[in-house]
């Protein structure tokens, strides 16, 4: 019934008017320009996205309570100073920040002289304090002198097991072969870290695996793990009733806190930091970061430092932290899903550009096409961590939103070349022949005939890779890229599952709300024809 | 030089054509002419390389050797796809573009070329008359279509541009006796109205004897005798052609 009454309607377009005739004239145009409106609906975002901050000096900070809040402390002391200032959070681990300071992403970060020492300058015997600015100048690094806490390395275990076992240093564990260590990534990499120590103390334990710093604690605390590496200024140690074992060999260097900058920073900048030389004691330091933990908030943990203030006198107004605290949950929520949105959008439309043309050249087969296929494939099985840490000590990548798109661009590669090259493949050969047997050029074969047919299996790359890029972008936020990840990353290292689920069910919706987008579309592109 | 060459009427000229896959050939050098205004039919046994002749002819493959004319133009790499509207084509599956509806199948290299929708138009309604196929269907997509509807839409859109030569590869070979029957005294009313050249490929013998002005029996990649029936059946060239002729007419009378 449906179908004879479209008939007539296809019979009316045919033999009427001129106007009629335009109008499905326009709807052709419409159906086949269609990807070109996804990619102005998908640039327009992405020319939103800043790239260039505003602001005359970027702190950094790592991937760790006090590196948030020494970030927070040196962007408001800076912003005190009448220098406007960023602070980007939580961009990674030691070697992302010293690359985004030595390529001038960012003028300066929290550091420490035993990390500056062993695993900056890679020197393996313990440099002295006065010999590091020599060496950091050489590579146009300056470093202010201790902030006057230190917070070295330790050990940690449960007050209660420490006690029954009697243990009370390092050196007691040796007696205990049994223990198991949960040890962070990177201390069990470190040079002044895990296998080092491990010779020093002659341990024996072999249970020993690699887990995140602020689920450790939890592992601690339920008794999955016995013992695991600490900072001697984390809140967490008073919290969690833990003992620090004694370093009676003295094997961890001091880990003084610093800043480093650059040494081409405004001198009125470089002047401002030095203001908070001496001016933080570890009880001051474990407080602010208890503070830190407790609010889940770094600007009022940073508060507290000026508000008791020592050296640098308070000031109660006009301080620019309480903008960025006072964002309410709506607002931050808008936020990362715009920018979560923008990274996952810009580089599918990448993938999308450069996907299907390899893809086409790729149905050819040949080593050409086994060469691309080859390529897509491997980039996949490269970890999505390790494919951003290889990104950003290249020159135009670094520590920013390009990195992201980047390397999110690359993942979504292989879906979107494979459905093609294998949508194209599989047209049956009798309608290849057709296409040619008509007289059909080799470009109008592709346009109007191949591409129709491999649509549907096209689309289901694109949509495979739109869903993969939602969930890998929240990686992003490792480099400082920001999106839904900027919430579960804060999350993991506050040890809070709420944080972690204000990130993580938005991203899950996304990800549902971009395949049922992608269904409807599916409606749209894929002519009729092939849906019977 | 064959005495074909001779034929002033020849609408196609093949010279001494092969075509070789590996150790295998497919097509023996061949020569044939297909006479204007004539219905050829190529028969014979799977894998005797009458289909081959056909694909050749439309350069679906490239020959090793030998020479191909239409119309006295010889065909080359270069000026096929010019020559290929001249010729129609049509296969067994009927080759229907499943994404376009049936009037976009048999639309499609009309309004590739710019053909005004106009003249488009009428020839398609023309065509629809000769084939007897209903307008109503037009919008319908290939998969809505039955086999014969299919095969008469995939005729339409093969006489669109009006082609002076039609290459049928067995179209008629997977319809079932009754639909082909209807078919088959279409297509010869509409070969015999259109003055039609056709190379029409069968292995059916009473397809062949139907249709053919002349046949042309082909075996193990060369072409072992051509003329009418009664020169097949009373003087045929080789044991080969008694043997296909009476396998055929056996199974038929069974």
């Amino acid at each position: 019934m449906n179908r004879i009454r479209k008939a007539g309607k296809q019979d009316r377009f045919e033999s009427g008017d001129h106007e009629s005739r335009k109008s499905k004239r326009f709807r052709r145009f419409l159906v086949s320009w269609f990807p070109d409106f996804l990619v102005i609906f998908f640039c327009v975002p992405a020319l939103l996205i800043d790239s260039s901050s505003a602001a005359d000096v970027v702190v950094g900070s790592k991937k760790f309570t006090e590196s948030y809040v020494l970030g927070e402390i040196a962007k408001r002391t800076l912003s005190d100073a009448g220098i406007p200032t960023e602070h980007r959070q939580g961009m990674g681990g030691t070697i992302i920040l010293w690359e985004a300071l030595r390529g001038g992403q960012i003028d300066a970060y929290p550091e420490y002289t035993g990390t500056i020492a062993t695993e900056i300058l890679k020197s393996d015997s313990s440099v002295s304090l006065d010999q590091i600015p020599d060496s950091l100048e050489k590579l146009g690094v300056g470093m202010t002198a201790p902030l006057g806490f230190n917070n070295t390395y330790a050990l940690v275990m449960r007050r209660s097991e420490a006690q029954r076992l009697g243990i009370r240093t390092i050196g007691d564990l040796q007696k205990y072969p049994e223990l198991r260590f949960g040890l962070t990534h990177e201390f069990l990499e470190r040079n002044d870290g895990w296998r080092p120590l491990r010779e020093r103390y002659a341990l024996p334990q072999q249970n020993v695996s690699g887990i995140d710093h602020a689920l450790g604690y939890t592992a601690l605390a339920n008794g999955s793990i016995d013992i695991k590496d600490a900072y001697s200024t984390d809140a967490k140690i008073e919290e969690n009733d833990l003992v620090v074992l004694e370093d009676d060999l003295h094997f961890f260097p001091k880990y003084e806190a610093v800043f480093l900058f650059r040494s081409s920073t405004r001198p009125e900048a470089i002047a401002a930091l030095r203001r908070l030389e001496g001016t933080l004691d570890e009880a001051r330091m474990i407080r602010l970061n208890a503070e830190a933990e407790r609010t889940k908030n770094y600007a009022r943990a940073a508060d507290l430092y000026f508000n008791v203030g020592v050296a640098v006198a308070p000031r109660q107004s006009g301080h620019p932290g309480l903008s960025q605290f006072g964002e309410d949950f709506p607002r931050k929520l808008a936020r990362w899903t715009l920018r979560h949105l923008q990274l996952a959008g810009f580089s599918l439309l990448l993938s999308i550009i450069v996907g299907i043309p390899l893809g086409i050249i790729a149905s050819r087969g040949g080593a050409v096409g086994q060469v691309i296929l080859g390529f897509a494939s491997v980039v996949q099985t490269i970890p999505s961590l390790a494919l951003l840490a290889l990104l950003v000590p290249l020159p135009f990548f670094g520590i920013s939103v390009r990195t992201a798109i980047a390397a999110l661009f690359l993942y979504g590669l292989l879906p979107i070349v494979r459905n093609t090259a294998t949508g194209l493949q599989d047209i049956p050969r009798t309608l290849r022949e057709s296409a040619v047997a008509l007289g059909l050029s080799p470009m109008a074969r592709l346009w109007k005939i191949y591409l129709p047919i491999a649509s549907r299996s096209i689309l289901s790359g694109i949509k495979t890779s739109a869903v993969i890029n939602i969930g890998t972008a929240t990686l992003a936020a490792l480099i400082g890229a920001g999106g839904l990840g900027e919430p579960i990353i804060s999350g993991l290292n506050l040890n809070d599952h709420v944080t972690i689920l204000e990130g993580a069910i938005p991203a899950a919706v996304l990800a549902l709300l971009v395949q049922w987008c992608f269904d409807l579309l599916d409606r749209i592109l894929i002519p009729k024809g092939l849906r019977l | 030089m064959p005495a074909s060459l001779a034929n002033v009427s020849a609408l196609v000229q093949i010279v001494d054509v092969s075509k070789r896959y590996g150790d295998i050939a497919a097509l023996n050098p061949t020569s044939l002419s297909v006479e204007r205004g004539k219905n050829t039919v190529l028969i014979g046994p799977s894998g005797c390389g009458k289909s081959t002749l056909l694909r050749l002819i439309i350069r679906l493959i490239e020959p090793d050797s030998g020479s191909i004319t239409l119309d006295d133009t010889p065909v080359t790499a270069d000026n096929i796809n010019r020559l290929r509207r001249r010729i129609g084509y049509v296969i067994q599956e009927g080759g229907l573009f499943p994404h376009l509806s049936t009037r976009a199948n048999v639309l499609l290299m009309a309004r590739h070329i710019g053909k005004a929708e106009d003249e488009t138009h009428d020839r398609l309604m023309e065509l629809c008359e000769l084939t007897r196929f209903s307008q109503n269907l037009l919008p319908r997509y290939p998969l809505e279509l039955s086999g014969g509807q299919r095969q008469r839409v995939s005729l339409m859109r093969a006489l669109m541009l009006s082609p002076e030569l039609l290459l049928l590869d067995e179209p008629l070979g997977a319809l079932d006796p009754l639909v082909r029957a209807s078919l088959q005294k279409d297509l010869k009313e509409i070969f015999t109205r259109l003055g039609q050249t056709v190379l029409f490929v069968t292995h059916d013998l009473g397809e062949a004897i139907y249709f053919a002005d002349e046949i042309v029996l082909m075996n193990d990649g060369r072409i072992v005798q051509k003329g009418t029936i009664t020169d097949l059946r009373e003087r045929p060239a080789d044991p080969f052609v008694s043997e296909f002729i009476n396998a055929q007419r056996g199974i038929t009378s069974a």
